[in-house]
């Protein structure tokens, strides 16, 4: 029993860690009050472009760096999309994932062709802070990535809610004309919000194909972008609760995996679908208690 | 002193139609670079998407199988679109209809052809209704975002699709993960002798008919451009909203559902995993090109049913990788979107 919830809590911090950087890059984005439904390709272009660079210099950190740049040239597109030329949030950031999955995509096989076995790297190794020590020593083996992201969390909610620069992103998410009143540059504030918030997509996709898998594949980000999008919503757009709603989504599919082995007798998939289906149960109890930013999907023009 | 001024005036007219194929020329300009990466000409490669499959019988009938899922996926999108309600959830339903095909598919042998293919297509379209249900009714009843319920629910319907394939339906002999295949009864007739094209393709451009009808010509397509133009106004002038968007939303998910039948029954007579590379969300590009309105989306179909044709000519040919297509389309959608956009602005010199 021990070894199993070990396992599990272990896990868990793994499983959540994409999710925790797609969450937090959603979080500054929808509270400047911009949707971004590019997260889908941009955590999967992040994690192509990681996958490359990373492979190709021999450098796994120069990958992240390269995958973070990556995110922000998405943020920027979506920028330019939506801010600058107030087009439809959902459709442009529709747009934009399906146009970096395709570009990814044919990336990958300019580079490597079509091989029978995904190319592989020597991932990321894990951090042992405690060594063999009982309970603690398996539970914090974990990437440096996944210590980057918790501890990005209070970083994030420092930055949104004790920073001016927060205040800003919070303003023109909720009433951009008040803001331009006050001064604040809405547009400028937005573009930036994007592009910090694409570059940590960026990560979360760069930490599966460097990290937790070490090889690129065409199913690698398989929804989670969908899912950090709806984890947002349920996390009430506050940076620790949508911490909570990244462990409980972790827990749960670290949990399937382990159920599937305990031999009961349904088809393996009902234990997949499970987290997403967990997590639209989760938004139809928040319902109408989600306060959503005012003006989010709502393009700002200056008369 | 000469100055230039930006404007907020809507565009001559001329201007405004020549938008979609300034978008076009933009974005062969904006891919050009990737297919020189890939080591081609860029005029060779356009040849070949565009000027090739139509050069012949065999492949411009060919066109037109693939724009066949493409009308029908589009024609779903822009319904629900039109009355404001995002339906990302087109690739689930499709997938819904598909698998009620394949079921139905297999049990309708003793039936003729004039009745078996009217079940198929009804069970189809029920199908993706029912997917559709619970994110509309959720909407509708307790106000969730449709957006992130109905692209979770793609996610769940692979795991679906994936339990049925490996579970009750793997091929017994073969072990391959395919349903059995469908009674010969159920199987959609060919239009023309030797060639892919089936009876999908009519029942495609029926329905681009009937949406265009509905929208345009009843005062049910009136209360839906209505509530999505905006529904507070909607609502005031005396439109029930809820019940107005669940509509679309059902009829939505039931076309949806018929793409998957005409898949199942008109090309691959079982069901498989991969029956659609993404139809559903290429659907949102097609409505989206297609100004929502069922001409458009009925000329935009086959415009990305071409370039499909075209990237796997262009990938077999010159070793592009096909996943050009996919980058040309997405682009042509943004470029388009970007465009029509600076339509409402004028560049004008004026003099201080």
């Amino acid at each position: 029993m021990e070894i199993f919830l070990i396992g599990l809590i272990a896990a868990t911090l793994r499983v959540a860690t994409p999710l925790i950087f797609g969450t937090l890059g959603e979080l500054f984005a929808e509270r400047a009050g911009i949707l971004n439904l590019g997260i889908e390709g941009t955590m999967f272009f992040g994690a192509f472009v990681g996958f490359v660079v990373g492979g190709l210099t021999g450098s796994l950190w120069l990958g992240v760096a390269a995958a973070i740049v990556a995110g922000m040239l998405s943020g920027l597109l979506m920028a330019l999309l939506s801010v600058q030329l107030g087009v439809n949030q959902h459709v442009s950031g529709l747009g934009i994932t399906l146009l970096l999955t395709g570009l990814s995509l044919f990336g990958f096989r300019l580079i490597y062709g079509e091989p029978r076995i995904p190319p592989a790297i020597d991932p990321f190794s894990r951090l042992a802070p405690f060594g063999q020590i009982r309970i603690l020593g398996p539970v914090f083996e974990q990437y440096a990535l996944t210590y980057i992201a918790f501890a990005l969390v209070p970083i994030v909610w420092w930055l949104l809610y004790r920073t001016s620069f927060g205040l800003q992103i919070r303003a023109v998410g909720e009433n951009p004309e008040a803001a331009d009143a006050a001064g604040v540059n809405v547009f400028m504030t937005r573009y930036l919000a994007l592009i910090i918030g694409g570059g940590l997509m960026g990560v979360g996709g760069a930490f599966l194909s460097l990290g937790q898998l070490g090889a690129f594949t065409y199913g690698i980000i398989a929804g989670r972008g969908w899912v950090c999008i709806a984890l947002v919503i349920f996390g009430n757009w506050d940076p620790f609760r949508v911490l909570l709603g990244a462990l409980l989504f972790g827990g749960v599919s670290a949990l399937q995996l382990r159920l599937q082995t305990t031999g009961l007798r349904l088809p393996y998939e009902t234990f997949l679908a499970l987290p997403y289906l967990v997590t639209i149960l989760a938004l139809a109890i928040a319902g109408r208690n989600a306060a959503y930013p005012a003006a989010l999907l709502k393009p700002y023009k200056r008369e | 002193m000469l100055r230039v001024r930006i404007e907020r005036s809507p565009a001559p007219v001329w201007m405004r139609s020549l938008i979609p194929l300034v978008a076009i020329l933009v974005t062969f300009v904006l891919t050009a670079s990737l297919i020189l990466l890939a080591g081609a000409s860029p005029l060779e490669t356009y040849r070949y998407f565009f000027v090739v499959p139509l050069s012949s019988q065999v492949s411009a009938i060919e066109v037109l199988v693939k724009s066949t899922p493409l009308l029908l996926a589009g024609a779903a999108v822009a319904f629900a679109f039109s009355a404001g309600y995002w339906n990302i959830g087109v690739e689930g339903q499709l997938y819904a209809g598909a698998i009620a095909a394949a079921w139905l598919g297999t049990m309708l042998g003793g039936l003729p052809r004039a009745v078996a293919i009217p079940i198929m297509l009804v069970g189809g379209f029920l199908a993706g209704l029912l997917w559709a249900l619970p994110p509309a009714l959720m909407k509708v009843k307790i106000a969730v975002d449709e957006v992130v319920t109905t692209l979770l629910l793609n996610s769940v319907m692979l795991f679906v699709v994936s339990a049925l394939l490996n579970g009750p339906w793997r091929d017994p002999i073969s072990g391959w993960p395919q349903s059995p295949e469908i009674a010969p009864s159920s199987i959609f007739p060919r239009l023309i002798p030797r060639s892919r094209l089936h009876l999908g393709f009519v029942i495609a451009v029926l329905v681009i008919l009937a949406i265009w009808f509905i929208l345009t010509r009843t005062a049910l397509g009136l209360k839906m451009r209505a509530v999505g133009l905006g529904q507070e106004a909607a609502r005031f002038s005396g439109v029930n909203v809820g019940r107005t968007i669940l509509i679309a939303a059902l009829v939505s998910g039931g076309i949806g559902g018929l793409a998957g039948v005409g898949e199942v029954a008109g090309i691959h007579y079982h069901l498989i995993e991969g029956i659609s590379p993404g139809y559903g969300y290429t659907g949102i590009i097609i409505a989206m090109l297609g100004g929502l309105v069922a001409p458009g989306v009925g000329l935009a179909a086959l415009f990305i049913g071409l370039i499909d044709t075209g990237s796997q000519t262009v990938s077999r040919a010159l070793g592009v990788p096909v996943y050009l297509g996919d980058v040309v389309q997405a682009a042509l959608l943004l470029v388009t979107l970007g465009m029509l956009i600076l339509q409402h602005y004028r560049i004008r010199l004026a003099s201080d």
